[in-house]
């Protein structure tokens, strides 16, 4: 064989094995929408079967509307929970980062390196005692009780990305705005803010996802299903003998809908994000 | 300047004082918590060893009959074995066919959906995947001829079809970090290799392997610390059945907690997996500072 010829085989072979990858890994979702998108009658011998193939938005409806768990309720939780537990995790990291990268402070090694560690903690390792402090504080079973759960469990790594990104901006110009007479917070709201745009869009855009991705938090603190987050009520969909796949199919598609769309419009902000955060 | 060191101070207080209301004091509470019997005698030892003893957590009977299920501590162990090896390969190989790919961009994203759903979703897509009569698995197995049965729900194939299920969902971040630091090899060593007459698999061991090594650091640790707190795929794809065969430590902290409420039993699970944890992430922690 020629080297030119083999040089074809071999770019043909590669190609058609990473796409053929692509499609396997693919091969789920294409099941979750072609389930969620038909009768439940047409499926029950595979979603592959394509005879009959009659398309219908019922299955996202009774989802919505569902008799117990009405997902447009669902999301509504999520988002009540997700906005809050987004933007006070950002604020109060973003500063406390700046804090961290720039000022000596007493203990400030011994609190970051606990900071640290806690990046690592399972979530497993709070849950008892902070069931117990909102239990005693007649938070459980609030919405509050995630808001702050997921406040606090944000803080962390958001702190440690947001002090290594303010690590690469050079402090010049906060020294200048410094010797002209302006304040701590104001030389940190003028100045160093403005410059975080980007790194603070990927950390709202992880901790955004995670708040509403998050199973474990909602599933222990929050129990009435009028109080549910939009993950929490996938599990009450299914039904306890038989799974009606074409009704949880499509509850799926839509809760994933929102992660996956913020994904698609902002990816580059997400994977520097999550590199960023895992990386340095 | 004892001022300014206070006001300077205002920037990370209210930060610190949530992390140690929620964060640190639970912690310290559950570690303590685990010294304690559920008939509230202070001994440790007798706690641990009680929690150790439960065949939820170490099944005697599971090993002499070498059948599922093992116990929720050996069952984590099986997971991280199949599963870590696996993503981080997979990975890897995937990052490395991909450099020269067309579209590799598409393809990466299919593959990192798994990282972006939610882990219920995960574990609802597995159960629907290897479901006996609607299941993509069973069609592919029935028409080879093998045997077809909802594989989530027998002892024998429960754990591995969340441990394959897993492996769908997290290879991903692992090829996506590895992309990223393939990327930054320079191309003048793979020049300087093959001019030398290095083979394919030569430059693979000898130049990207090898370069790749803080990368792997950081995935192995991540897989790792995921896996342990993997709790939704169990919830939602088995409920860690049928039988307990597919129980894993971080659903069992959850099953004592709030099914049973002995919070003394659960805290003990719950030290555990957070003493494996840190020993697991010293090296990243390391290199944090």
């Amino acid at each position: 064989m020629s080297p030119r010829r083999k040089r074809v085989l071999h770019t043909v072979f590669t190609h058609a094995l990473a796409w053929g990858i692509g499609l396997l890994w693919l091969i789920p979702f294409i099941g979750l929408v072609m389930t969620s998108a038909r009768p439940f009658a047409e499926v029950i011998g595979g979603w592959w079967n394509l005879e009959p193939f009659s398309p219908t938005f019922a299955n996202y409806i009774e989802a919505w509307n569902h008799r117990d768990a009405p997902l447009s309720l669902g999301m509504m939780n999520s988002l009540i929970v997700g906005v809050p537990a987004t933007l006070m995790p950002m604020l109060l990291g973003a500063i406390a980062a700046y804090g961290f990268a720039r000022f000596s402070l007493p203990l400030k090694n011994y609190l970051f390196v606990t900071i640290v560690l806690l990046m690592a903690l399972p979530p497993q390792m709070i849950a008892i005692p902070v069931f117990q402090i909102y239990q005693s504080a007649g938070l459980l079973n609030t919405l509050y009780s995630l808001i702050i759960i997921h406040t606090v469990w944000g803080l962390p790594w958001i702190i440690f990305f947001m002090r290594n990104f303010l690590s690469t901006v050079p402090e010049d110009i906060e020294e200048a705005a410094r010797v002209d007479g302006a304040s701590d917070l104001t030389v940190f709201l003028r100045i160093v803010l403005p410059v975080t745009v980007p790194a603070l869009v990927s950390v709202g855009v992880l901790q955004f996802m995670w708040v509403w991705s998050d199973f474990f938090f909602p599933l222990i603190f929050v129990f009435d299903a009028d109080k549910a987050v939009a993950v929490r009520q996938l599990p009450m969909l299914r039904g306890v003998y038989l799974v009606d796949w074409g009704l949880l199919t499509a509850a799926t598609v839509m809760v994933m809908g929102v992660p996956v769309m913020l994904f698609a419009l902002l990816q580059r902000y997400y994977i520097r994000g999550m590199v960023g955060w895992t990386l340095r | 300047m004892r001022g300014q060191t206070l006001r300077r101070s205002l920037f990370i207080i209210p930060a610190v004082a949530l992390i140690f209301a929620f964060a640190v004091y639970p912690a310290l509470d559950t570690l303590w918590m685990s010294l304690w019997t559920p008939a509230g005698e202070f001994d440790p030892v007798a706690n641990y060893s009680e929690v150790l003893g439960e065949r939820h957590i170490i099944n005697r009977r599971g090993f002499e009959a070498g059948r599922f299920p093992f116990g929720a501590l050996p069952h984590t162990f099986i997971w991280i074995g199949i599963h870590l090896p696996l993503t981080t390969f997979l990975g890897l190989l995937l990052a490395v066919l991909l450099q020269r790919v067309r579209g590799s961009g598409i393809i990466k994203s299919i593959i990192f959906l798994g990282m972006v759903i939610p882990m219920v979703v995960g574990g609802l897509v597995i159960r629907f995947m290897f479901d006996g009569d609607l299941g993509v698995v069973n069609q592919l197995f029935g028409a080879l001829g093998m045997q077809t049965r909802t594989w989530t729900a027998h002892p024998n194939s429960a754990l591995l079809a969340l441990i394959f299920g897993a492996v769908w969902l997290w290879t991903g971040f692992s090829l996506v970090l590895y992309s990223s630091g393939l990327a930054t090899i320079p191309k003048d060593f793979y020049e300087a290799a093959r001019i030398d007459g290095a083979n394919a698999v030569q430059i693979f061991f000898k130049i990207t392997f090898p370069l790749l090594k803080p990368i792997t650091v950081v995935v192995v640790v991540m897989t790792v610390i995921w896996d342990l707190k993997m709790f939704d795929l169990v919830y939602a794809a088995t409920m860690g059945g049928p039988g307990g065969s597919s129980n894993i430590l971080a659903f069992q902290m959850w099953r004592y907690a709030f099914q049973q409420f002995n919070f003394n039993h659960a805290a003990v699970v719950a030290v555990l997996l957070f003493v494996i944890t840190v020993f697991v992430a010293i090296p990243l922690v390391r290199r944090a500072r």
